[in-house]
């Protein structure tokens, strides 16, 4: 059996990584797929805690986690478009409006 | 009847709140009839009230109660006694041929409404002060007329020197009314109660002699008579508040204003009477005052300047009066004052109407044959101010002096000298103006013309006035005339006036033939001025020329009247205006305008910097949330 230490540890990596997608990256997709990979890394903590303490909760949580995602990829997607119309690009660093 | 009297200062107040609202809707007719009307109504009741008046004292009419806070209490309430009431009289009668003069010489002028409200306004104030039973309503009239003396001095404004005029008189009686506050204020904490009575009656009791508490307050007192009478040192703005219509410089003199300060002191009688060292300062100042008043009168070429400086040496000799603590032989001579000073300035408006506008003496001359009426009241009004038997300004004028004399040499002396010269200036105008040949302009001679009987009018029952009001005060000790009880007695206004100003002094003994002597050389002497102002002007007119440039120094430091203006200007007005002006460039300019835009200015550079974190990137606020939560969970760790 593989200890939960792994699960949670893997979790955190791959949490890093979307954390790290998200800073450093300059396409709006890339960016959005991050926090995806965010998302499920927090997912893959639930399942696994969920397991180990053999309750149902986590399990829960994950639905309702993917189905905020789903809803958030509907949204973010529709405003991505919205900003290439009318901008020509996904590029953040050309999306300052509201740079003081 | 008295309960109505009320309506004697509100009647004209009525009259200000119509014709101000509405005048300029109504025909100028209207306008005419409801400003005189009202006036002439609230002479109407101050006549019923002087009839009615019993012989004890009546209790004051409380109209509503004002303010009341604590033991602090001033009704607006009035005082009816043979002070007031006379004063009353004086103020609404003289008033009242003042406003239907008005309608005659103010015909044509575009701001007609206007002049009637205030001048209306200008009568209710004035009533308002005499008639107050505490010193704050009191205070309330006294700043009116403050007010309405602005408002018509600076009647037409469009004019620089009106303006000017105006702020003057209002900034420079503000001196003197600084000090009346004081005094009030000093009153109250010294007493307790503003009650005018009240406050004499604890006078009475509370203070020894020379109390150097009631000295406070009476010469704080003072000072406001001294800016609102115009006596040295504040007398500046009299001279210039000629830049009024006439007429309003007639109400003015006669009626309002200057007088507030000689019935004010009358009224606080009990007070000054307990501080003898007030009353010698008031003697001094008013002493002072009427011969200083009187030289620069004897030079001056503008004929309603010369009357100015002559208002302020009477003033001067009703002070002096109330000074020698013969307060009623002041309201005396301040009521004959009214009656002939009210006619010597509608007599010289008159004048300077017919000649559109001038008012130089040297162009003047020979108006007796065109103007008849007006020449024969100017010439009674001359008489009763040089102070020639029978008229009025004889009696008032010799009771003051006699009463001087009792007192002090010095001070009759003076008042005698002064006499000469007001004789001889009222006569030097009386000659330039209506003697010889006329000095106008060709063009102007054939429209020169006597006024119209609206004006005309006025000028000869207040003539009427100047002649038969001296009756009412004719001392015990005039030959023939003083004999009659009815006279020296019942009509007498310095007994009408005993409950209010004291016992009455009655001369016996050796005294009357004193007295007689007194009012012999007074005569003499106003004759002699009468004399020297003929044989200058009418006898040989180069005389006055000479003599002005053998003492060409002394003339023309005279004629400059001894140079006061320069010398406030000099001493207050420009460090004042320098002052100012320092305040606006440097203090208002540069501190606090700098200390406003420096707390903007500092904003904007904490802006500037702070701006700079707003950088858009989204990613830039993520990284900052993620630094923030490490901290956290860091720290929390």
């Amino acid at each position: 059996m593989v200890p939960l230490s792994y699960y949670l540890l893997l979790s955190a990596v791959l949490f890093s990584i979307g954390v790290i997608g998200v800073l450093i990256r300059r396409n709006v997709l890339i960016i959005f797929m991050s926090i995806e990979l965010m998302l499920n890394a927090v997912n893959l903590s639930f399942v696994a805690f969920s397991r180990f303490l053999e309750s149902l909760e986590g399990q829960v949580f994950v639905f309702l986690v993917m189905a905020v995602a789903a809803a958030e990829v509907a949204v973010g997607l529709a405003i991505i478009i919205c900003i290439f119309r009318n901008k020509a690009t996904v590029n953040v660093d050309e999306i300052n409006l509201m740079k003081g | 009847m008295l309960d109505y009297i009320w309506l004697v200062p509100f009647l004209p107040l009525f009259g200000f709140v119509i014709n101000g609202l509405l005048g300029t809707r109504f025909p100028r007719r209207a306008v005419g009839i409801i400003a005189c009307s009202t006036v002439g109504l609230s002479f109407l009741f101050s006549l019923i009230a002087f009839f009615s008046l019993p012989d004890q004292p009546v209790a004051d009419k409380v109209l509503y109660n004002w303010i009341k806070v604590g033991n602090f209490k001033a009704d607006v309430a009035f005082q009816i006694d043979p002070l007031s009431i006379i004063m009353i009289l004086v103020v609404s009668g003289v008033a009242f041929f003042i406003h239907i003069y008005s309608i005659g010489y103010m015909h044509g002028d575009p701001g007609y409404s206007r002049y009637f409200a205030y001048l209306n306004l200008f009568v209710f104030a004035m009533l308002l002060l005499v008639l107050a039973n505490n010193f704050l309503l009191m205070y309330v009239g006294w700043e009116g007329v403050g007010l309405c003396s602005y408002l018509l001095i600076g009647f037409w404004y469009e004019r620089k020197s009106a303006a000017d005029a105006g702020k003057k008189a209002f900034i420079v009686t503000r001196i003197g009314d600084f000090g009346f506050a004081l005094g009030i204020m000093l009153i109250f904490k010294t007493f307790g109660t503003i009650d005018i009575s009240e406050v004499m009656h604890l006078a009475q009791g509370r203070f020894e002699v020379g109390a150097s508490l009631l000295t406070a307050i009476t010469l704080l007192l003072f000072l406001g008579a001294i800016g609102k009478s115009a006596q040295i040192p504040l007398y500046v703005w009299l001279p210039d508040a000629m830049e009024g219509p006439t007429p309003v410089s007639a109400l003015i003199h006669a009626a309002t204003m200057v007088t507030a300060g000689v019935y004010m002191i009358a009224r606080c009688n009990v007070l000054y009477s307990l501080a003898p060292t007030s009353l010698m300062v008031v003697a001094v100042i008013g002493c002072a005052t009427a011969i200083y008043a009187a030289s620069i009168g004897l030079v001056q070429n503008d004929i309603k300047r010369v009357l100015a400086y002559s208002t302020i040496s009477q003033l001067g000799y009703m002070f002096m009066a109330c000074g020698v603590g013969a307060y009623a032989a002041g309201i005396f001579h301040l009521m004959t004052h009214a009656f002939f000073k009210a006619l010597l300035f509608m007599g010289a408006g008159s004048v300077v109407h017919a000649l559109a506008g001038e008012m130089d003496i040297r162009r003047m001359g020979g108006m007796r044959r065109y103007m008849p009426t007006t020449y024969l009241t100017f010439l009674i009004a001359a008489l009763a101010i040089s102070g020639i038997f029978p008229f009025a300004g004889f009696f008032s004028k010799d009771e003051i002096l006699w009463r001087a004399f009792e007192r002090n040499y010095i001070l009759w002396a003076i008042g005698v000298i002064t006499a000469a010269m007001t004789s001889f200036y009222m006569f030097r105008l009386l000659f330039k103006t209506f003697a010889g040949k006329p000095r106008v302009e060709k063009e102007k001679l054939p429209q020169v013309h006597e006024s119209p009987r609206v004006m005309t009018i006025p000028l000869v029952i207040l003539g009427v006035m100047s002649v038969i009001g001296g009756l009412a005060g004719i001392s015990k000790a005039f030959p023939l005339l003083g004999g009659s009880r009815f006279l020296s007695e019942k009509l007498n206004i310095m007994r009408f006036l005993e409950p209010v100003t004291g016992g009455h002094h009655v001369v016996g003994g050796e005294a009357v033939g004193l007295e007689r002597w007194m009012m012999l050389v007074s005569l003499i002497i106003a004759l002699l001025g009468i004399y020297v102002a003929y044989l200058f002007y009418i006898r040989s007119p180069q005389l006055p020329n000479r003599l002005a440039r053998r003492l060409k120094g002394a003339y023309n430091l005279v004629l400059n009247k001894y140079k006061v203006d320069e010398l406030y200007d000099f001493l207050f007005v420009n460090p004042a205006k320098r002052f100012s002006v320092f305040l606006w460039r440097i203090w208002d300019d540069r501190i606090i305008d700098g200390i406003v835009n420096g707390v903007a200015s500092f904003c904007k550079v904490c802006g500037r910097v702070g701006r700079r974190v707003q950088t858009g990137y989204v990613q830039t606020y993520i990284l900052l949330i993620i630094i923030g939560a490490v901290l956290i969970i860091w720290y929390c760790l």
